[in-house]
């Protein structure tokens, strides 16, 4: 057909040029079952290339084996938007030399479009391509649905590398990404491991209080008054955000609203409200369940789109700026509304932002839905380990024992009282918080920087030290 | 009001810390079955200190001890008694003689903590077969006990039969308690229903403890709890009427009326009792108004 499909992903290494002190990306929609990033660093390391920058929309626990190439000097820097605690515990405690640098949904395609994080090599994950590198997410025994992540990598890197292990006749029906990005096409036995890509199913909590606070969560929305036709909505794909979704479904289904779109990360519940007429489309940047991925192959109102058109403030435009609602988690958010969903209470890093950051400036509601304690610690806090999110991005903190919204948000206080919400300072949560599980020593941040938070506009809101 | 009683294992801070909030007219803090011998101690620590220094808001507090026949119940109460709990609730209860026990050492208690005498409420838990062959006597064995409480899977074990979703095994045991408990003019709460997925069953148990005459029911699982407050409420349909009860009354006491009647039935004394409780659980659920 063409001259792209190579017999090995040593002689696509060899033939995009990579060198000593480049920079590689990949994309994370293979989730913890990804295998095509480590095979790509245990064939860079084995041609002895060093010092890379390592550009990945998200690190898993799966991704262990980085650890080493770190520890060779293989990989020198990492710029990533999430970082799973395996890695993120041994980064925190000093493993990097340079800071990793974390990004947003948003910020990445950002920084990529612009030429701030250039790629050289991208390699790009696809459950199925054809001999040109025509690729998608959505068919094949690895299929992850949406690739929109992976997007700007295709279209911004010097080189492309298309990884798959099902190879299709050309030309691919239905394809994500068109050829015309793509150098070199490899088929290896398997791009992952589909245990790990997507869950079979995404389950509502059975938490009380996680189903209190869902309840509650959905109060607000209905009483902010922006549920209504033409209703915009994203969440998240935890227990107590799905039962959100759930409890939001019935609404609207029983007083036939017809809202506009759902996306995001999207689950098999948002698709069920698709399918109730909730929605009049999705918009899919990367699939959390099964559900979704068959709905993105089969039904035309979900839309795949590309991590630009998702979240970058350099695009023209982008979805998370015609947001309603957006539902978010934290693990720590202080008095003033700052948001942490980097670290854990003892400052390890756990995670990063996402699309938290992107879509609590673009939506006209942000809310946090967070447990007012886990365990012995309280999530209210003076001021988070490290700020994700600022304050001024968030409208609302819904908690188990009251609501709380931010002072700059009058209005929609106003619209919460009236509705008889449980309306609490967030001061008196983080006071009834204490009062329970007693204040915890703030851990010092005395060490040296480990990681750079960078805003989804270029700048560091945080640095996170080591512990 | 006491439509819903929630269990609440005694050694487990996640569950306890948010006890308050999961809809409950009242928790149970349980120092029995739910723990480990070996975690007693430490149970009822936390219990007494989540009593004193965290407190339930408006979710009244039962705290279930050990039974007589152990060697922790009179610790638990040492422990607990100070921290002036509403109700405990001692369980395998099969006599009057079993709450004397637990009544004069409680007095004792209050008398050493210069607490007002019979100000912690007894609510006996009734769970063999003894037991409820005696639940008259147990009910009204001392003014401290306030109300009397049927344990089905204890019951069940020494009965020797299975325990099932229908409950056929703990019909008798179930109307015995009702009827024990108003002939002692104290409360009567019904066993939980055990299968914590069975959201559907919750409420056909419920509705069936209503119809028997349970003044409320318990649950082991905060799921439940919604059910049980649905069934025991009175629905708007029953205030309504209660009202209109109280309303006859007060135009035939102006009219010097001896005999009222309401919709071509007579208004007699039973009547008026069950419309003013209506009204007064109403009232307590924010649905009411005053007569």
């Amino acid at each position: 057909m063409n001259g792209k499909v190579v017999k090995s992903l040593r002689e696509a290494i060899e033939l995009s040029g990579l060198k000593s002190g480049m920079s590689v990306s990949f994309h994370h929609h293979l989730r913890n079952g990804d295998y095509t990033l480590n095979m790509v660093m245990d064939e860079i390391a084995a041609l002895g290339i060093k010092d890379l920058t390592l550009n990945a929309s998200s690190i898993f626990d799966t991704h262990a084996p980085l650890e080493e190439h770190i520890q060779n000097h293989v990989v020198r820097k990492i710029n990533t938007n999430y970082m799973s605690a395996g890695l993120g515990h041994r980064i925190s405690e000093g493993l990097m030399e340079e800071p990793v640098d974390f990004r947003t949904h948003g910020g990445r395609p950002r920084d990529i479009s612009l030429g701030i994080t250039p790629i050289d090599v991208a390699f790009i994950a696809a459950p199925a391509a054809d001999c040109a590198g025509n690729c998608s997410g959505k068919v094949g025994p690895s299929a992850c649905g949406s690739l929109g992540y992976a997007f700007p990598d295709a279209m911004y890197a010097k080189k492309v590398v298309v990884i798959t292990d099902n190879l299709m006749p050309y030309p691919l029906r239905g394809w994500s990404i068109p050829e015309i990005y793509v150098d070199y096409v490899v088929e290896v036995d398997a791009i992952g491991n589909p245990q790990g890509i997507v869950s079979g199913t995404t389950k509502i909590t059975r938490d009380p209080v996680g189903l209190i606070m869902a309840e509650t969560a959905v109060k607000v929305i209905q009483h902010s008054g922006l549920l209504k036709d033409g209703f915009s909505f994203q969440t998240g794909a935890g227990g107590a955000s799905l039962a959100a979704a759930q409890f939001l479904k019935e609404i609207m289904v029983r007083d036939k609203i017809r809202g506009s779109f759902a996306s995001g990360g999207i689950t098999g519940y948002l698709v069920d409200m698709l399918n109730a007429g909730c929605f009049e489309s999705l918009m899919d940047v990367q699939c959390f369940d099964l559900k979704a991925v068959e709905s993105i192959r089969t039904n035309p109102a979900h839309q795949e789109i590309s991590a630009m058109q998702y979240a970058s403030p350099a695009a023209a435009s982008a979805v998370v700026d015609k947001l309603d609602v957006v539902i978010l988690g934290a693990t720590e958010i202080d008095t003033n509304f700052n948001v942490n969903v980097h670290t854990d209470s003892n400052g390890y890093i756990m995670g990063g932002s996402g699309g938290h950051s992107d879509t609590a400036a673009g939506a006209k509601l942000s809310m946090i839905i967070a447990p007012l304690f886990r365990a012995r610690l309280p999530i209210v806090t003076d001021r988070v380990s490290c700020i994700s999110t600022p304050g001024r991005d968030i409208d609302v903190l819904v908690t188990q024992r009251g609501v709380a919204v931010n002072p700059k948000n009058q209005e929609l206080m106003q619209r919460l009282k009236d509705g008889g919400l449980p309306v609490v300072d967030i001061n008196e949560l983080k006071e009834i918080a204490e009062r329970i599980t007693g204040k915890p020593q703030k851990k010092t941040r005395a060490g040296r920087t480990v990681a750079n938070v960078i805003y989804r506009d270029g700048n560091v809101i945080d640095t996170i030290k080591s512990v | 009001m006491r439509r819903s009683m929630l269990f609440l294992p005694g050694n487990t801070p996640n569950i306890i810390q948010n006890g308050e909030i999961l809809g409950a007219d009242a928790v149970i803090l349980d120092l029995e079955d739910a723990v480990a011998p070996t975690e007693k101690d430490s149970a009822r620590i936390l219990v007494r200190n989540a009593i004193k220094y965290m407190g339930f808001g408006r979710c009244e507090v039962i705290v279930r001890i050990n039974s007589i026949d152990t060697d922790f119940w009179k610790k638990d109460l040492d422990a607990i008694i100070p921290v002036k709990p509403s109700l405990i609730m001692p369980p395998k209860t099969s006599c009057a003689q079993d709450v004397l026990a637990v009544d004069a050492y409680i007095s004792q208690l209050e008398e050493k903590l210069g607490m007002e005498p019979g100000s912690v409420g007894l609510i006996p838990l009734i769970e063999t077969a003894l037991g409820v062959e005696n639940a008259f006597q147990i009910a009204s064995a001392c003014k401290r006990v306030k109300a009397i409480f049927l344990g089905g899977e204890d019951l069940t074990a020494d009965l020797r039969c299975k325990r099932t979703k229908e409950g056929h095994e703990i019909s008798y045991a179930r109307s015995r308690m009702v009827c024990a408990a108003r002939a002692a003019g104290v409360e009567v709460y019904d066993t939980p229903f055990t299968d914590v997925n069975d959201d559907e069953g919750i409420y056909t148990d419920a509705q069936y403890a209503r119809s028997l005459g349970f003044t409320g029911k318990s649950s082991i699982s905060p799921r439940h709890v919604k059910a049980i407050n649905e069934v025991f409420s009175p629905s708007l349909k029953d205030i309504d009427y209660a009202y209109e009860v109280m309303e006859a009354i007060r135009i035939g006491k102006e009219q010097g009326k001896g005999a009222v009647a309401l919709r071509g039935k007579m208004i007699d004394a039973p009547i008026v009792a069950r419309a003013q409780q209506t009204i007064q659980a109403a009232i307590e659920l924010g649905l009411g108004r005053e007569a």
